[in-house]
């Protein structure tokens, strides 16, 4: 028996309504009740967190590890220290790598590589479509049983909605739920910045809000349709929260994620060119941001997570139209949602925010993960609300350092990880 | 008039102050004097390397800041991209360091990305001259349009210019903004809405879709081509549609006052945006713009070159 006590800390376990100073016991992996324990003090591990949160191990449900085909971005192994470092025990990573994840022997090779190499747990999605094309559908039933957790082509988005249609309908009788990256391609174009006062400036290819919207339409006309959930990624306008909002309030199965640097900062971050600043879907107006935190705090976006996508140096050190998108955020996104959502906005508290990381995805996904129950696997973080630190993109564990928040100063943040029991990281 | 010049890049007119745009101004003066004498040539850029690196084809442009060069005593060299190492797949980083390498001390960089000068500039410690990047910025065309408005009009404070065309994917256009409203000029801009959004208001100018309400009141009218090439799609019905509600016909132009300058950067796609015989006219300043262009541009890479080190 390998026994471990968490003495003293704040108890946050949103799955079961508790917020109260407490002692948590792991005994062999698992969350315990203190009368399993007795006797034989010696031999339990004690651990005093004495003004830190004890939370279920935090969720991203929207990483890209990049494996396999882009180990010089990220590898399986680098990408879960990361989530370690940023306090989170599950990952669910994106299918577009290279191969694309669209058959069932790629994801046995995610999940092989996973259990050799990674910290967290690793949960693996597989494509909507083959070849992430959005033409034909993959094999969304043989997937299934190699074991993702949900179908989405992020990255790249459907287009020809009887193609979706016919995935939602089908990822229904599996049991899967749709994520899916809302992009309409002849809207946005060649779009690499949001369309408005500083595309119209630096002359950069605009990215319409509509291009985001229209599709975030279409799919709740979908999940109305064929009655199954179909979950908005890295939602970016106000248009979007509105749609979201009044579907939701009619019961509809849609759901929608917010990524921290589309509130942390506004298209006004474009004007030096700095492709650190580049990402799809890009960074929008001050009054999307606004109506980005208002969704957040009605429960409109239910969902926080990174979008971490890595790329190498020499990858993003090139003219803004030719980068590629994205940046990391494993290591960043607690300390950001954290300092702007609970510390400077008071957008929600505490609770709310565990909830968002844990039950929500947890839920959305049907995993078991996101709570401290009697008998759930002993994933917790331990956080530490008001610590004041400093990102350091040298001091990332990540194998990129694509982020535009070096140097940033922020409130709140991660200090130890464990899975299954076994600290993974700590500060 | 006490302004030092500080800066060893000119990437835009948005980042210029009234003053040192006046200063360019009044610089290119002196050597548009220069290209009146017998001997067009003067010692200011003697053993310093400017390396023309064009990404996207020119002719007028690259001519013109070769031959501004070569009256600065400096050695060019002419680069484009089918015969520089980036079909090679080398990225405009490194081809920039290996120019570098070998000594270069002014780089004129034209290139279809926005941004793609200030890129360079922030890593390299040559001069970066913007010869138009994307849809951004092309400041000496900018600096040639003030210098010919200056020249024939004597200033340009409260003047009113109109710029015609293609707005959404003009460099131009966006640099003659920035400039004109620094200097204290009125600017309106007329085209299709779809190539003149109303974004554009929130930059300090006026939009119009009716190019006979502006015409009368202009004291300047900028045409500008229409790019075919950099429109991924329809932006309007067509070439005679264009023509019949935006071009700058025979008729319209006795909508301008007398004495209003007709302006184009050139290349000019007669019959389209304007008018063959309006095109040679005596409104038209088109190759005045042209000679001044050589004059501003020997001012920017006398005042730039002198920067760097």
């Amino acid at each position: 028996m390998s026994a471990t006590i968490l003495r003293n800390g704040r108890v946050i376990d949103p799955a079961n309504k508790r917020d109260e100073v407490a002692d948590l016991l792991i005994v062999d992996g698992k969350i315990a009740e203190k009368s399993e324990v007795s006797g034989q003090k010696s031999e339990i591990e004690e651990i005093d967190v004495e003004g830190l949160i004890v939370a279920p191990g935090l969720i991203d449900m929207h990483v890209h590890l990049r494996e396999p085909g882009f180990s010089h971005k990220e590898t399986i192994e680098s990408g879960a220290r990361a989530a370690a470092a940023g306090g989170f025990t599950t990952v669910i990573c994106m299918p577009n790598t290279s191969p694309a994840a669209d058959n069932p022997s790629t994801i046995a090779w995610i999940k092989d590589r996973a259990a050799e190499a990674a910290c967290v747990h690793v949960l693996p999605t597989g494509a909507i479509s083959k070849n992430l094309a959005g033409e034909e559908l993959s094999p969304i039933g043989s997937l299934a049983q190699a074991g993702i957790v949900a179908i989405t082509d992020d990255g790249h988005c459907v287009q020809n909605h009887e193609v979706m249609r016919r995935a939602v309908e089908y990822a229904r009788m599996v049991g899967l739920p749709v994520l899916d990256h809302c992009q309409d391609y002849n809207l946005v174009g060649n779009g690499v910045v949001h369309e408005g006062y500083w595309s119209t400036l630096l002359g950069l290819p605009g990215w319409p809000a509509a291009g985001e919207e229209a599709i975030i339409m279409r799919n709740i006309l979908l999940a109305e349709l064929c009655d199954h959930h179909i979950h908005c990624q890295h939602v970016t306008t106000a248009g979007s929260v509105r749609l979201l909002r009044e579907a939701r309030s009619r019961g509809v199965k849609v759901s929608g994620e917010v990524c921290p640097h589309h509130i942390a900062l506004t298209d006004e971050a474009i004007q030096n060119f700095d492709t650190n600043h580049k990402m799809n879907p890009p960074l929008r107006s001050q009054a999307d941001v606004d109506a980005l935190l208002e969704g957040i705090a009605d429960g409109t976006l239910s969902i926080l997570c990174s979008d971490h996508a890595p790329h190498a140096n020499f990858e993003k050190e090139v003219e803004f139209d030719a980068a590629p998108f994205g940046i990391i955020g494993l290591e960043t996104e607690l300390g950001l949602f954290f300092d702007l959502l609970v510390h400077k906005h008071r957008k929600i508290d505490i609770v709310r925010l565990i909830e968002m990381y844990t039950v929500e995805p947890a839920r959305l996904l049907r995993i078991n993960a996101g709570t401290l129950s009697i008998g759930a696997p002993a994933d917790v973080t331990l956080i530490d609300p008001d610590l004041e630190w400093t990102v350091r993109i040298d001091k990332f564990e990540s194998a990129s350092h694509n982020s535009p928040f070096d140097g940033w100063k922020l409130r709140g943040r991660a200090v130890r990880t464990i899975v299954g029991g076994k600290t993974v990281w700590r500060l | 008039m006490t302004t030092r010049w500080t800066r060893k890049d000119l990437l835009g007119l948005r980042e210029l102050s009234a003053d040192e745009i006046n200063f360019i101004l009044e610089t290119a003066d002196a050597f548009k004097q220069v290209g009146t004498r017998e001997i067009k040539k003067v010692p200011a850029l003697r053993g310093k390397t400017l390396v023309n690196f064009f990404v996207e084809p020119s002719t007028r442009t690259r001519t013109s800041f070769e031959l501004a060069a070569l009256r600065l005593s400096a050695d060019v060299i002419n680069i484009s991209a089918t015969s520089s190492s980036l079909t090679k797949g080398e990225t405009l980083k490194d081809t920039a360091r290996n120019l570098e390498a070998l000594h270069a001390d002014i780089l004129v960089l034209r290139h279809s990305s926005a941004g793609a000068p200030q890129f360079l500039a922030n890593r390299l410690r040559a001069s970066v001259i913007n010869a138009g990047d994307g849809a951004h910025e092309h400041p000496t065309q900018a600096l040639l349009d003030l210098y010919t408005i200056r020249e024939k009009r004597e200033k340009i404070a409260g003047l009113h210019v109109a710029i015609i065309g293609d707005i959404l994917f003009s460099r131009v256009a966006r640099s003659n903004i920035f400039g004109l409203l620094k200097l204290g000029a009125r600017v309106t801009l007329v085209g299709p809405s779809t190539l003149v959004p109303c974004e554009f208001e929130k930059l300090g100018v006026e939009v119009s879709h009716k190019i006979e309400n502006v015409l009368p009141s202009a004291d300047v009218v900028n045409l500008l081509r229409i790019q075919h090439e950099r429109q991924r799609r329809e932006y309007f019905p067509g070439i005679g549609e264009y023509i019949r509600l935006f071009g700058l016909t025979k008729e319209r132009a006795k909508l301008l006052k007398p004495d209003c300058l007709i302006m184009h950067p050139g290349p000019i796609n007669r019959g389209v945006e304007i008018d063959s015989d309006v095109a040679d006219g005596v409104q038209s300043v088109i190759l005045d713009q042209v000679t001044n262009g050589l004059a501003v541009r020997m001012a920017v890479l006398y005042l730039c070159g002198g920067i760097a080190t």
